[in-house]
């Protein structure tokens, strides 16, 4: 019993090492992606919740890119769809398309879009329009549930998302249903287009909010995989559907536009993506 | 309208285990009860949260559940934006069903009447848009919808329960119905309208040749141009604005194919208002002896 024990908890170890070498690689796509597209991309946004969703589709999801429409697969909605470059170097990473294709994002007739669309393998459900995932996720795990399938559904929401009455719809909707497969997550950067979020409308207190209306609600360091890990565990004891307020850094990891605005949407300078991938190689 | 609707959903539950039946607050008024009781477990009244249920339709789809959803037709448009974003722009396999269209909810007023929904959903690729009317056309295209793989809209009135149509099958996606011969003037309409058509033409002196066209979007292309061709003549009528709605479409297509003049009646570029359905109808000249004044002058105009 020790043995096995140790043998796990080994096993835990190298597998969060070797997530942490993939986040790398990961990052190293953002900006390479943020360096090739023309006309920009949303980076900051990118950068603050890219480490959950590795997290997710490396230590939690099943799922399989030889087989992107496992009906039984959990599934994954990035409802803040601006933050599509991070959900792209995951896939890559995953194998759903090979990573070469990550530079012809946002190019015309590319698989990759500006915000996720179904053309993408891998993409669970498409997005761009703030505040639809959250139902989105409902169906979903409404779905799973009348097929008798142990499906879990992951939504991806950013803070200033919460200015959309859908959220709030779909939040009173999905403790309603005491759906205990679908968990949210919340991109916390305290960041939203035109400025700070608590600025442009008040979110504080989230947690207690989304408490409010029927759900568990846990804080996370959102760049701490291991944290992330310890309560994405627990939301599957859960007996209805659980958020998770991640707190993040908008463009964390790239000195000049963490927690700014500055890479709301932006093209790297080469100057600044060489920048950004020293900061990367002695971070990582 | 919604009657014989209800009775057939609950018929197409029956026979077809992956639809699922979403309403706001509304099972009630929509007569979608049937099926409630029939399958408690496939219905889910989520509540006045229009653009929730849209999309909570949208992951049941992206699932492989055939979502119908239910609503009164001016509140289904609250959520246009859900719809274009994720079920058009994905091709999500929903189904809309918007009642109390048209003047349809009479004395609730301008606030519960759609009349431009047709128009709206017309412009979102990859949606058919249907407005049936006749009793039996109503029954099959509910089951008919779940047959085919993508959006739909199909737009209902509240209480009409007309009958007009004939044969085994009448209702077929993309088809239009020739239901009179005649070589003055082409009439095409839609919805329970259609049957006031019949008796404004049955009434009249003239040859008119009456098409019913339930399928707005896709439209039945030969049976519309074949007819302004035969007629040289083309009157479009529906409960609905004459802004984007069935007459837009027919001139769309005939000012390409078949260049005729095409008269729109509808209600015309207004809201409603409270009152009967019939008193609405005739304000907006919509009721049997309006429509054949209306076709009368349109003849004797292009005889002078």
């Amino acid at each position: 019993m020790r043995a096995a024990l140790e043998v796990a908890d080994q096993q835990y170890v190298t597998e969060v090492h070797m997530l942490r070498s993939k986040i790398k690689a990961i990052r190293r796509s953002v900006l390479e992606m943020s360096a090739a597209a023309e006309s920009g991309l949303h980076i900051g946004a990118s950068l603050s919740c890219v480490d959950i969703i590795a997290t997710l589709y490396f230590m939690k999801m099943r799922h399989s890119p030889y087989r992107p429409d496992w009906k039984d697969r959990d599934r994954f909605i990035l409802s803040k769809g601006h933050a599509a470059p991070a959900l792209y170097a995951v896939l890559a990473e995953a194998g759903y398309f090979p990573k070469e294709e990550l530079k012809t994002v946002r190019a015309l007739n590319s698989r990759l879009q500006g915000h996720p669309d179904l053309r993408t393998p891998g993409v669970d459900a498409p997005s761009g329009s703030l505040g639809q995932g959250i139902s989105i996720g409902i169906g979903m795990a409404i779905a799973a549930k009348q097929r008798g399938s142990k499906s879990r559904i992951y939504v991806l929401i950013g803070d200033g998302e919460c200015d959309e009455g859908q959220i709030w719809e779909s939040l009173a909707t999905a403790a309603n249903l005491k759906l205990d497969n679908l968990v949210l997550i919340v991109d916390r950067n305290g960041w939203q287009l035109d400025g700070r979020t608590e600025e442009i409308k008040r979110k504080v207190p989230l947690t207690g909010k989304i408490k409010s209306f029927g759900w568990e609600a846990y804080s996370v360091n959102g760049h701490d995989i291991e944290k992330i890990l310890d309560v994405l565990d627990l939301c599957e004891l859960a007996e209805g559907p659980v958020a998770i307020i991640a707190h993040t850094l908008k463009g964390k990891g790239v000195q000049f536009m963490e927690d700014t605005n500055e890479g709301h949407k932006m093209r790297l300078s080469n100057e600044q993506y060489m920048d950004a991938l020293k900061e990367l190689e002695e971070a990582y | 309208m919604r009657a014989i609707f209800g009775e057939a959903l609950t018929r197409l539950g029956s026979m077809n285990h992956e639809v699922v039946v979403l309403t706001g607050d509304v099972a009630k008024s929509t007569g979608v009860m049937g099926f409630a009781k029939a399958y408690p477990d496939r219905f889910f009244n989520i509540g006045i949260s229009e653009q929730d249920i849209v999309g909570i339709a949208s992951g049941l789809a992206l699932s492989g559940k055939v979502p119908y959803v239910v609503l009164f037709a001016p509140f289904l448009m609250r959520a246009w934006e859900q719809v274009r974003s994720t079920v058009a722009r994905a091709s999500l396999n929903v189904k809309m069903v918007g009642t109390h269209a048209g003047l349809s909810a009479s004395d609730e007023g301008s606030s519960h009447q759609a009349l431009e929904d047709v128009a709206i959903m017309r412009a979102l690729p990859n949606m058919t848009v249907l407005v049936p009317g006749d009793r039996r056309e109503i029954a099959e295209a509910t089951e008919a919808i779940a047959e085919v793989n993508g959006p739909v809209y199909m737009r209902l009135g509240r209480d009409e329960n007309v009958s007009f149509l004939e044969g085994d099958r009448v209702f077929r996606i993309g088809r239009a119905v020739p239901l009179s011969d005649g070589h003055d003037i082409a009439v095409f309409s839609n919805g329970a309208i259609t049957a006031e058509v019949i008796r404004a033409v049955e009434g009249a002196k003239i040859s008119a040749k009456v098409v019913h066209v339930p399928s707005v979007k896709p439209i039945d292309r030969e049976t519309v141009v074949a007819a302004a061709r035969e007629t040289g003549r083309v009157v479009c009528v529906e409960e609905h604005s004459v802004i984007g709605g069935l007459g837009s479409a027919v001139a769309e297509l005939l000012s390409v194919e078949y260049p005729v003049p095409v008269r729109r009646l509808g209600v015309d570029d207004a809201f409603g208002e409270s009152g009967t359905n019939r008193e609405l109808l005739r304000k907006h000249g919509l009721l049997a002896e309006c429509i054949s004044a209306a076709l009368a002058e349109i003849i004797g105009r292009g005889a002078s």
